[in-house]
């Protein structure tokens, strides 16, 4: 059964086509005419599905035109419809009026692919700058990416409240702490937060287009750059995506080994988190011990994987690195210190009346409103919607691991705080798990390279929740496009809307609680 | 209260005066940074960080040298949050034509005499994001640069090392 394409059936008709060239073969994708890929999302609305991804590939070395790709999620299943438009007719029906994140989507697909979404309410440029010029659309294939840009004109119209009282504070891009940039344009009255319109793209680095030009092998040490804090599960993710298309069967102790990274990845990114969520309620304690905790493991990775984050460690085929029974020692003694300490923190983050006073009811993301901009993550479990791609979509060693999902309803900083904190704790049982059971065998195989005009999906749950990377294969068998889409593409929406109605001084608290990546952001 | 108390005991001080798995340099480097801020800063080194398009594995690695282990406080290095108040840039990431202006602007904010210090190997040379429409490159093809720290990312120690070649070398 499958209640995305019972959904849809209905209204495709007979007017459709299955992409073959899609992997895993067990996620369905149509392609539909201009009109159904509206009609499409309206079937998909009622169905309560998620808009999980949408994004556009310039198919013209194929003799196509363009492809607008719309990737549907409910529960575990995934369904991606795709649609055609022409070079001379590059538009398609936008998505906004069923979906919240097609706004953001669609306007990223206006401003680096050239497609327009026809009926978009609001086609300002995204990551692109206003000073790009116009018909700069550096993800079309006739873009030459290697030459400097020139600077033109123009100006950026934010969004503006009126009234007795009404102030504006801008914000960045260059922030106060040790973070990366971003505009933030705050609308406020007193001391409450009115409106707060994210501006991003600063770090836009041109990283779609960078993995045009690389090879399949090179292309997964840049996926490992596309959100440093998040190096394991974005490599992971493009290389799972890749080995679908070329059927590489991956080695099982190199897959399990895979999961030890990620969970480690997960504890680390989250002891941080916990740490900076608290000095930014100004509790500078809790800082200074999570992330002593914190170097404890970046040293246990060090040493026993040669990297601090393990970039570079997980390649196509398998992982470059292993561990012998002296490496699993350390790691066990390593968490049951941690644990112990950790435990010991959170008492104390619980038992503080002072902090709790501030982490509480403030940033509340109540759970229509997750549900509306199609949260994922953190951000989503802290919200009350139940998602992680570890149980949805589990692959080895998830599949036999049983991984326990945090979820609260309230939303608040805390509701986010406390998510991780459920979940360095479930990450450290699964880690003695793996160990437990660790298969033995090879660390990695031959990946080989995927036919021309094959695509591959993957989606694996990264720290800060579900990562998804569609690679497409061009005639020459190169990469003709990579899609990468961080949660942070989706959750930033969640933020805005958070902080609506709290007082200014608590943003640098909910921003915190949210933590999302500008990198992955802007590519 | 009392729990927190107790932690703070527990734990002591757990500075390192010589970070393992690190060559003897970092000791010496402690050592000749805190004798070169105290000379040339008169005990305070003040960075401001700029993240002019970074992936931000280098802020990690930034932040950690705050962290009570390598506690750069110890030489009298802080960070603050105003280019105005700033001894030293620690510039990171290939330089985003979007990053470019504010780049400039940070830098032309600072009061001279300054340092500005490339972090990573995306700062020093454009690393594998290189140069494109979006990716100027290395930080000193937009502002001049005194130091590099090169490494993706350097470790918290090479970065303490790179900050002393900066103060030190001038
Ligand atoms: S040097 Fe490495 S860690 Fe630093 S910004 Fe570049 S890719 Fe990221």
């Amino acid at each position: 059964m499958s209640v995305l394409i019972d959904a849809i059936t209905p209204v495709l008709g007979s007017d459709f086509r299955r992409d073959e060239g899609l992997h895993p073969s067990s996620i369905v994708s149509y392609i539909v005419s201009r009109e159904k890929f509206a009609e499409a999302s309206k079937a998909m609305k009622k169905a309560h599905a998620l808009l999980a991804a949408e994004w556009a590939a310039d198919e013209t070395l194929f003799g196509r035109g363009f492809g607008i790709y719309a990737c549907y999620r409910w529960g575990a299943e995934y369904l991606i419809i795709k649609t055609e438009a022409p070079l001379d007719d590059a538009n398609f029906p936008s998505l906004t009026k069923n979906f919240l994140p097609a706004y953001r989507f669609e306007r990223q697909i206006h401003s680096l692919m050239g497609v327009t979404p026809a009926g978009h309410p609001d086609l300002r440029p995204w990551i692109k700058f206003e000073d790009w010029p116009e018909d700069a659309w550096p993800l079309r294939k006739s873009f030459d990416a290697s030459k400097p840009m020139p600077r033109v004109f123009g100006e950026y119209k934010f969004v503006r409240a009126e009234g007795e009282g009404v102030y504006e504070i801008p914000v960045g891009p260059v922030h106060a702490g040790i973070i990366e940039p971003g505009h933030f344009r705050f609308q406020a009255v007193g001391e409450d937060i009115l409106n707060l319109e994210e501006r991003l793209g600063y770090v836009h680095k041109g990283i779609e287009k960078r993995f045009e030009s690389l090879s399949w092998h090179e292309g997964s040490r840049l996926a490992g750059r596309v959100s440093g804090d998040t190096t394991i599960a974005h490599s992971l993710a493009y290389c799972m995506a890749l080995e679908t298309m070329t059927g590489c069967k991956v080695p099982e102790r190199a897959q399990w080994l895979r999961a030890l990274f990620l969970e480690r990845e997960r504890i680390a990114n989250h002891l941080g988190d916990l740490g900076a969520i608290c000095n930014d309620a100004a509790f500078a304690f809790m800082l200074y011990q999570m992330s002593r905790l914190r170097e404890i493991m970046l040293r246990t990775n060090h040493k026993l994987f040669g990297h601090r984050f393990m970039m570079d460690r997980i390649i196509p085929g398998g992982v470059t690195v292993d561990i012998d029974s002296e490496g699993k020692e350390l790691i066990l003694e390593e968490l049951r210190k941690l644990l112990k300490e950790f435990n010991k923190l959170v008492i104390i983050y619980d038992e503080n009346s002072s902090l709790e006073d501030r982490v509480r009811d403030t940033g509340i993301l109540i759970p229509d409103k997750a549900r509306d901009i199609c949260a994922v993550g953190i951000v989503a479990r802290a919200s009350g919607l139940n998602l992680d791609c570890r149980t949805q979509n589990p692959f080895p060693p998830y599949d036999r691991v049983e991984v326990n999902v945090p979820v609260l309803i309230s939303g608040d900083v805390h509701a986010r705080a406390w998510v991780r904190v459920e979940e360095v704790r479930e990450s450290i049982r699964i880690i003695r798990r793996i160990l437990e059971t660790l298969p033995s065998g090879g660390i990695s195989a031959e990946c080989g390279i995927p036919s021309p005009d094959a695509s591959g999906f993957s989606a694996v749950e990264g720290w800060r929740g579900e990562i998804i990377y569609w690679l497409q294969a061009g005639p020459d068998g190169g990469i003709n496009r990579c899609m990468a889409r961080d949660p942070s593409s989706v959750n930033w929406l969640g933020l805005e809307q958070a902080v609506l109605g709290n007082i200014v001084p608590d943003f640098p608290l909910c921003n915190k609680s949210f933590n999302q990546s500008y990198s992955g952001h802007d590519l | 209260m009392i729990r927190i108390l107790k932690q703070i005991i527990r734990t002591g001080i757990v500075t390192e005066e010589l970070p393992p798995e690190v060559d003897a340099e970092i000791t010496e480097t402690g050592a000749k940074l805190e004798e070169a801020i105290k000379k040339r800063f008169r005990r305070s080194l003040t960075i401001r960080q700029v993240d002019a398009g970074s992936c931000n594995g280098c802020e990690l690695e930034i932040h950690a040298i705050n962290n009570p282990i390598y506690n750069c406080e110890r030489f009298g290095i802080h960070f603050t949050a105003s280019p105005r108040f700033a001894d030293m840039l620690l510039v990171t990431g290939p330089v985003t034509r979007n990053m470019e202006i504010a780049l400039h602007r940070t830098y032309n904010s600072t009061p001279s005499p300054k340092f500005v210090v490339a972090v990573g190997d995306c700062g020093c040379s454009g690393g594998i994001f290189g140069e494109s429409y979006a990716s100027i490159g290395s930080v000193d093809k937009v502002i001049p640069v005194d130091a590099y720290i090169p490494g993706c990312p350097p470790t918290p120690a090479a970065i303490l090392n790179g900050i002393l070649k900066a103060v030190g070398e001038r």
